[in-house]
């Protein structure tokens, strides 16, 4: 069994959702993405995820967009973040998986990638740009390397289409969960709550649910892992602290903990009180 | 084997084009696809067109034969496809009425758009003050230093401008910013694209538009001289007036091809846009196309004296001419397109946008090597008034 897929499993033995925690690689340095991710592990997410900065983010708003550029500033390269996740590994187990667009990938060539990938140990890959239509041989390269290839679903998909989406999917489906970029977003919106109980009798039994898109708070948190999802991604509000931390790492990465550790008490679905 | 005219199949010109977009996009793309397809068979929407073009943005625009040009090179006899006669000042008139109408028909009520040196948004904002629809211009704020007047002009159109600061301040990033706002509004948006580049379908639905520029070329020549011409040069950023003047040739073997690129302060300077002549190919903006891109896969950001050939990639349909060698794709830097709108000007009385400044630079030199019994044509894909500053600039003038 992959370890994603142990991961959903042992977390719903426990009554928790998955809190998956993203990053972008190399901000603001290279150095600095180890220790940020030992916070992350150690203010309790689940599964770390790490992006490869590429200088033309179209799914992503102006935070993870800064980031991209602080990172590249850092000389981050494709193979710097995923030689990151075998460091993380070293003392970790949790599972780690990569978000980059396409064109990275396909400038390194899939084989190449996937190789080094494997040899890295990464876990799964979400790529933005690349729908189902586009991902015939990124999907076969990836069985053979045994890495789990995390496909999206948005507002926009019809019932007809997530099938298909679902049937290339593997790790979990995540859902975006609003129209538009990334970003932190003050309220969930009803239509993040009506798309997940439209997606949850497709996906129950066959692959774990994650939401991403907007989420930052404890009670985003808490709203859709009692709507049923299986896991929460949260971003923007991660790379916001490390933006208005730049000149004190101490403080960062405390600050990284201790929003972690809030956001992941928010995923236990049964509370003692 | 297939000819040339037939493709893209299933979105694809051989390996090149494709949809790479964000899943919430896909469905728009497809509807857009099923709106186009019953457009090109809807005779009232054929029919509108047809109005628009002839009526509205004075087509068909004259193929002139530049007499002066010809003589002081003293080669192939050299004509101009008049675009810079089209109402706006440029062959994208073409585009934006079209689509503008084919948003009409699907419903949506606002229209968004990118621009680089502007004229793709004074299109845009034209056809949408015509047919009543609302116009959000993303223009980056480089762009939009160097190109005032046309800012101006998209305001007096009644176009609302959305300054892009993120990335290179060109067009590049204010096409990242049009497909964010796309994705947060699509339900109720049209993305008008200005070239033959993004996701399928834009680049068949932008060529079949700009065909008209090819299809009346032949007419005019057959008329003009029974016979097709040599040679057909055009500039290359995007490359929408290129594709439109070479598609009607394209089963047509005995006709050369040739797009120009801006080869900026020189190609081994890496302040250029020579996607196809240098770049490499990759996945930007919903393609599988040629990209200036660094080793690891990053977009570079490039230079050009004009604006509108400012762009880091290319249209797909370029890539496979290339591959397949059905067109040749050729440089000019700031300074031979300088010098090429300057020769124009004074020969023929005629100011060129310093686009298609970079195909005639290209022309004079290849008119020279041919006889005088052949016959190139370059498509003047626009007018010059708005580079006057940039130009003087260029010379040292104060203006």
């Amino acid at each position: 069994m992959r370890e994603i897929e142990k991961m959903f499993l042992t977390l719903r033995r426990r009554k928790e959702g998955a809190l998956i925690a993203y990053v972008t690689g190399g901000d603001p340095k290279p150095e600095y993405t180890p220790k940020i991710a030992e916070a992350l592990i150690k203010g309790g997410a689940d599964i770390i995820e790490l992006g490869i900065p590429f200088s033309d983010p179209i799914a992503d708003g102006p935070t993870i967009q800064a980031a991209t550029v602080r990172a590249l500033k850092a000389k981050t390269t494709p193979r710097t973040v995923l030689k990151i996740i075998k460091k993380i590994k070293e003392n970790h187990s949790v599972p780690i998986i990569i978000l980059t667009y396409y064109n990275p990938i396909y400038r390194m060539g899939l084989e190449n990638f996937f190789r080094l990938a494997s040899r890295y140990e990464l876990d799964g890959l979400i790529v933005p740009d690349l729908p189902i239509e586009e991902a015939y041989d990124y999907k076969k390269v990836a069985e053979e390397y045994d890495i789990d290839t995390i496909f999206l679903t948005a507002p926009s998909t019809s019932q007809k289409r997530l099938e298909k989406i679902i049937s290339y999917t593997s790790g979990f489906l995540y859902l975006v969960s609003i129209f538009g970029v990334t970003g932190a977003r003050e309220k969930i919106q009803d239509l993040t709550i009506k798309l997940i109980k439209k997606t949850l009798p497709l996906t129950t039994g066959k692959i774990p649910l994650a939401v991403g898109f907007g989420l930052s708070k404890p009670e985003h948190i808490k709203t859709v892992i009692l709507n049923g999802a299986d896991g929460a991604i949260v971003g923007s509000s991660f790379v916001k602290i490390i933006e208005e931390n730049l000149e004190n790492s101490k403080k960062m990465l405390n600050k990284i903990e201790n929003h972690t550790k809030k956001l992941k008490k928010a995923t236990v679905k049964e509370c003692s009180n | 084997m297939l000819k040339f005219s037939q493709y893209p199949i299933e979105g694809k010109y051989g390996k090149y084009g494709g949809q790479f977009v964000p899943e919430t996009l896909m469905v728009a793309i497809k509807e857009l696809e099923e709106a186009y397809k019953k457009s090109k068979v809807d005779q009232d929407f054929q029919k509108k067109l047809k109005y628009y073009l002839s009526e509205y943005a004075g087509r068909p625009t004259p193929l002139y034969y530049a007499e002066n040009l010809t003589k002081k090179i003293g080669g192939a006899k050299i004509y101009l496809k008049r675009e810079d006669l089209a109402h706006g000042g440029a062959h994208k008139i073409n585009n934006t009425i079209g689509q503008a109408l084919l948003a009409k028909k699907m419903g949506k009520k606002r229209v968004i758009a990118e621009t680089g040196a502007g004229q793709h948004g004074v299109a845009t904002a034209i056809a949408c003050a015509t047919l009543g629809l609302k116009a959000e211009i993303y223009m980056g704020s480089k762009d939009m230093k160097r190109q005032k007047l046309n800012v101006f002009r998209m305001k007096l159109l009644g176009a609302e401008i959305h300054q892009v600061e993120s990335g290179s301040k060109t067009l590049k990033d204010a096409i990242n910013e049009a497909l964010r706002d796309w994705a947060t509004n699509v339900q109720t948006t049209y993305y008008l694209i200005g070239s033959v580049v993004g996701p399928h379908p834009y680049p068949i639905i932008v060529r079949d538009l700009q065909s008209v520029i090819g299809n009346e070329i032949m007419k005019q020549i057959m008329l003009k001289e029974e016979q097709l011409p040599s040679a057909l040069i055009a500039c290359v950023g995007g490359g929408s007036n290129a594709i439109g003047t070479f598609y009607p040739f394209l089963d047509y073997p005995l006709v050369k091809m040739y797009g120009v690129e801006a080869a900026g302060l020189g190609l081994d300077s890496s302040k250029h846009a020579a996607s196809l002549c240098v770049g490499a190919e990759g996945v930007f903006h919903g393609m599988l196309t040629y990209v200036l891109q660094d080793e690891h896969g990053q977009i570079q950001t490039t230079h050009s004296i004009s604006a509108g050939l400012d762009y880091p990639g290319v249209g797909p349909e370029h890539s496979f001419l290339k591959m397949r060698e059905r067109a040749r794709y050729a440089t000019a830097t700031d300074e031979e397109a300088v010098n090429a709108f300057l020769e124009l000007s004074k020969n023929e009385g005629i100011v060129p946008a310093l686009e298609p400044a970079h195909a005639l630079a290209y022309a004079i030199k290849l008119a020279h090597t041919m006889g005088r019994d052949k016959i190139i044509v370059v498509t003047l894909s626009g007018r010059g008034d708005k580079d006057a500053e940039v130009v003087a600039k260029h010379l040292g003038v104060k203006i």
